[in-house]
């Protein structure tokens, strides 16, 4: 379906923001959005990715040298106004005085289509978001649900060759949250748009992107696909903000780390490190016959349903955070022995 | 961004204009018109040296916090009223209440004449019970009453926004602690209404100092500054002193309101 | 009238059940004192406007004859009134929405000088206010003896009530996120004056319009120094009749005037003030 425009590629250059009262949002940036990808940014409120969507959509301008480029063509001096993308806002900016169709129809009705097109068009939007019934009802008349779909719609109206989605998810509640994250995914993979989708919540940014941007404090940790992100992040920072990340410190010396745990033995283990870190999937409870790698004592266990996690005290500064699918029931202050897979092993 | 910001200046640029041609400018020339008549620079301090201007600075000031006084009490004790108790009739009341909010001091005026003049209401009861009429319209007593009369509408509306704004739950709370209802009044209501009393009893002084119309209807005797000013204006054609009262008296009224600003801590509602 | 009666008497029992019902009752008799205050004088006034003769009092019987005498003398005074207020309204309207914008878009000590500013001929006495125009426009002959210079008089004092009217209601909305929706549509400034900002400030339009038009019809304090004998407004006239003619005249006037500006002040109370429901919970217990 022809529901969107042609996508183009987005390319921020020596980017940074500094605000009037002095505030440095944004550091020197740098990056590539392939057209047509889903690009999501990542990380804690005041890290910078707001304003580096704001800057890409024209509601700010970067600093004196930065520049935007929209396919080839250098858009850094052109308002939101004339950049033709489609953007959603945390508070879906739906407009009060209008109903949901003039809502999505007011675009169109700028753009000066005549009102048989615009028509078609907001009932080709209802149709796609499934909110037929809403046409006529005022704003406030809907949920927080139907808002963002009518927001989403709105935006995509007008065939923008860019879709902007500043934190869409943030003002519901978690259910509903997880259902109109699939809509969103599936909505965004039909329409091969380029997208930026702006988040703080790692599940979203998981199942969304194609790459994850992680920023902190107006700085990018690291840029990758989920999957890199997750098994291989750049930094401390990254991989401790994503998931659950366990750590033991010790020596390490010819292939073997030493910690108060146990040993670990790991052809791979660069000489001098202090830390190793490993997820909670790379380490297991030893099987009754297999030699254990560490051991520790139960600390806490909470039973989940279809896993319990434990918490083991190594004589680390954090207990180690382990899922066992066992059908058994834990002790606390039980003694148990712990498998590692190396090849999740971290050295950061 | 810059062309915001141009736009914004833009906007507010023919309310601005406006503002410093007609008032910002004939202010400034207020000020020095009062220091260029006979007596100089020494007309502003003759506000407080000489003994008619000062003496009417004095009843000004009087009635005004009299006025605001009694207002308070009374717009307190209905405001809180009606704003608590809901029973059929009580928006008529607020509606009795607030209607005076635009009459002109001349009516108000008359209507103090009707009330307490020579064929006044007050005189003709007076007159039933003890055989002699009171007549007080074109005394203080008179303009103070059509003070407090064009007061209560302005403050009764602030006095009420506030107290809906009252959490009831601070009410329970020194209930259950065993405080009587005057203790309640007095120890959480009260303070709670501080702000309110603080922005509308200035408001009401600031109106009070001002006000012409009333004194001007009821005239004669009543020797507030107001009414000096215009005297030395029209009768004596003294421009320079009027000019300078007439300065004195608005910055008055101006230093008020922005004392109880600062005091009450956000913008203050002149009426309605 | 008797659903009335019995809902009230209901309610007072059921406050006279509970345990402070003196208080309540006391209170009432007082509010009730306060309004009859309040509006025994206007409706002597009104009924003096209407009595053949006030000195005898209404046994002298009801007649119209004052009020036509009133109509007959002043209809243009009248009449140049409503056209002042209307006139002070569309200036405030021109003046006052587009600075209430800038003022809702842009909170900083500028913008907060900008409404103190703006509040000053409302702070200051009218008398002080038109006594400064006179001795800086007073030698201007044709702008001295216009109308348009009481016009500018009523400007200043009305200016603050539309820009703060408007003002309130723009910063109830998140302006700056709706603006950016529309220019995220492709909406010109323009454009989304027109179809966004205008139409979320209605209400406060027309509050502050209300506003205006009632303060201009009743304003006397600056209007009595700035008229001329050929530009009076209808308090001036009213204060004329006072002090020239017969009582049941000028009390006719102020019938005139009450009648005019009744519907005004009541459709302020309507829209302006809008009370809560919220403390009918207190009520139930």
């Amino acid at each position: 379906m022809s529901a969107a425009g042609r996508p183009f590629s987005i390319q921020l250059k020596g980017c940074s923001k500094t605000f009037p009262d002095g505030t440095r949002a944004l550091e020197t940036l740098e990056l590539d959005i392939e057209a047509g990808e889903t690009l999501v940014f990542l990380g804690p409120s005041g890290c910078g990715k707001t304003t580096t969507l704001r800057i890409i959509a024209g509601l700010e301008s970067p600093d004196v040298g930065g520049q935007v480029f929209f396919d080839s063509e250098n858009v850094t001096a052109l308002p939101i106004e004339r950049r033709n993308v489609g953007m959603v806002f945390q508070s879906y900016a739906l407009f009060p005085n209008m109903s949901v169709a003039q809502n999505i129809g007011y675009g169109l009705r700028i753009k000066k289509h005549n009102a048989k097109a615009i028509n078609a068009r907001v009932s080709e939007m209802l149709e796609m978001m499934r909110i037929e019934a809403l046409a006529d009802r005022r704003v406030d008349q809907l949920s927080g649900g139907q808002r963002q779909r009518v927001a989403l719609a709105r935006a995509l109206a007008v065939r923008p060759r860019a879709l902007l989605l500043d934190e869409p998810l943030t003002a519901l509640d978690a259910k509903l949250r997880d259902t109109l994250r699939l809509e969103i995914d599936t909505l965004l993979r039909s329409l091969a748009i380029t997208t930026v989708y702006v988040t703080h919540d790692q599940a979203e940014a998981m199942a969304l992107g194609d790459r994850i941007v992680v920023m902190d404090q107006g700085r990018v940790a690291h840029v990758g696909t989920p999957r890199e992100i997750y098994q291989r992040p750049a930094n401390r920072f990254v991989a401790e903000f994503i998931g659950t990340m366990n750590k033991v410190s010790g020596h390490a010396s010819a292939g073997v780390f030493t910690c108060s745990a146990g040993t670990i033995s790991w052809p791979q283990l660069p000489a001098g490190a202090t830390e190793l870190l490993f997820r909670p999937e790379d380490i297991r409870l030893a099987g009754a016959d297999e030699p254990s790698t560490l051991s520790g004592r139960v600390a806490a266990a909470f039973f989940l349903g279809d896993r319990t996690r434990l918490f083991i005290e190594v004589g680390e500064a954090q207990p180690l955070v382990v899922e066992s699918p066992a059908r058994r029931s834990f002790e606390l202050g039980e003694q148990l022995g712990l498998a590692i897979d190396v090849n999740g092993l971290l050295v950061l | 961004m810059q062309s915001e910001n141009r736009r914004l200046l833009v906007l507010m640029l023919p309310a601005g204009v406006f503002f410093a041609a007609f008032f910002l400018l004939p202010m400034g020339r207020l000020f020095f018109i009062g220091g260029s008549g006979t007596l100089g620079w020494a007309a502003y301090a003759a506000i407080v040296t000489d003994r008619l201007y000062f003496g009417s600075l004095l009843s000004t000031l009087a009635v005004a916090t009299a006025t605001t006084l009694v207002t308070l009490v009374i717009s307190g004790i209905a405001g809180v009223f009606l704003q608590r108790h809901r029973f059929p009739g009580n928006a008529v009341l607020v509606a009795m209440l607030t209607l005076p909010l635009a009459f002109p001091g001349v009516v108000i005026g008359f209507m103090v004449i009707m009330l307490a003049g020579r064929q006044g209401l007050i005189g003709t009861v007076t007159e039933a019970i003890s055989g002699e009429r009171l007549v007080f319209a074109y005394s203080m007593a008179g303009l103070f009453m059509g003070y407090v009369y064009f007061s209560i509408p302005r403050t009764i509306l602030t006095v009420m926004a506030a107290t809906e704004k009252l959490d009831p739950k601070l009410e329970e709370a020194a209930r259950s602690l065993g405080a009587s209802p005057w203790q309640v009044v007095r120890d959480v209501i009260l303070p709670g209404l501080k702000p309110a009393f603080i922005s509308s009893g200035a408001i009401c002084f600031a109106t009070a100092v001002g006000a012409f119309g009333t004194a001007f209807t009821l005239a004669t005797r009543i020797n507030v500054l107001p009414m000096v000013i215009y005297t030395e204006f029209t009768l004596s054609a003294n421009i320079a002193m009027a000019a300078a009262l007439s300065f004195v008296l608005g910055a008055i009224t101006w230093v008020v309101l922005a004392l109880a600003r600062s005091a009450a801590g956000s913008t203050v509602a002149a009426a309605g | 009238m008797h659903q009335l009666m019995y809902q009230l008497t209901r309610q007072l029992t059921h406050k006279l059940m509970h345990k402070r019902r003196w208080l309540f009752m006391l209170q009432l008799a007082f509010t009730l004192l306060i309004c009859a205050f309040l509006i025994v004088p206007v409706i002597l006034s009104m009924l003096a406007g209407l009595t053949v003769n006030y000195l005898v009092g209404i046994e002298s019987g009801l007649t119209l004859r004052w009020v036509v005498e009133v109509w007959d003398g002043y209809r243009e005074t009248i009449f140049a009134s409503i056209g002042l207020s209307l006139a002070c309204l569309a200036i405030t309207l021109v003046l006052g929405v587009p600075a209430a914008y800038a003022l809702a878009r842009r909170q900083n000590r500028f913008t907060r000088a900008i409404e103190e500013l703006l509040v000053m001929p409302v702070a200051v006495p009218g008398l002080a206010t038109a006594l400064a125009l006179i001795v800086t426009y007073g030698t201007a002959g044709g702008f001295r003896t216009s109308w348009s210079f009481i016009l500018v008089g009523h400007v200043l004092f009305t200016l603050p009530f539309m820009v703060r009217a408007v003002l309130a209601v723009l910063m109830a909305i998140d302006l700056k996120t709706l603006e950016e929706g529309a220019a995220s549509l492709g909406a010109s400034f323009g454009q989304r004056f027109r179809d966004i900002v205008l139409p979320n400030c209605r209400s406060g339009i027309l509050a502050g319009s209300l506003m205006v038009v009632t303060l201009s019809m009743g304003e006397f304090n600056m209007t009595w120094l700035l008229h001329t004998p050929f530009t009076k407004t209808l308090p001036v006239g009213l204060a004329d009749a006072y002090a020239s003619l017969r009582l049941e005249v000028g009390s006719a006037y102020t019938l005139i005037f009450f009648v005019m500006i009744m519907p005004l002040l009541l459709a302020l109370q309507f829209f302006a003030t809008p009370r809560s429901k919220k403390f009918s919970v207190k009520d139930v217990s």
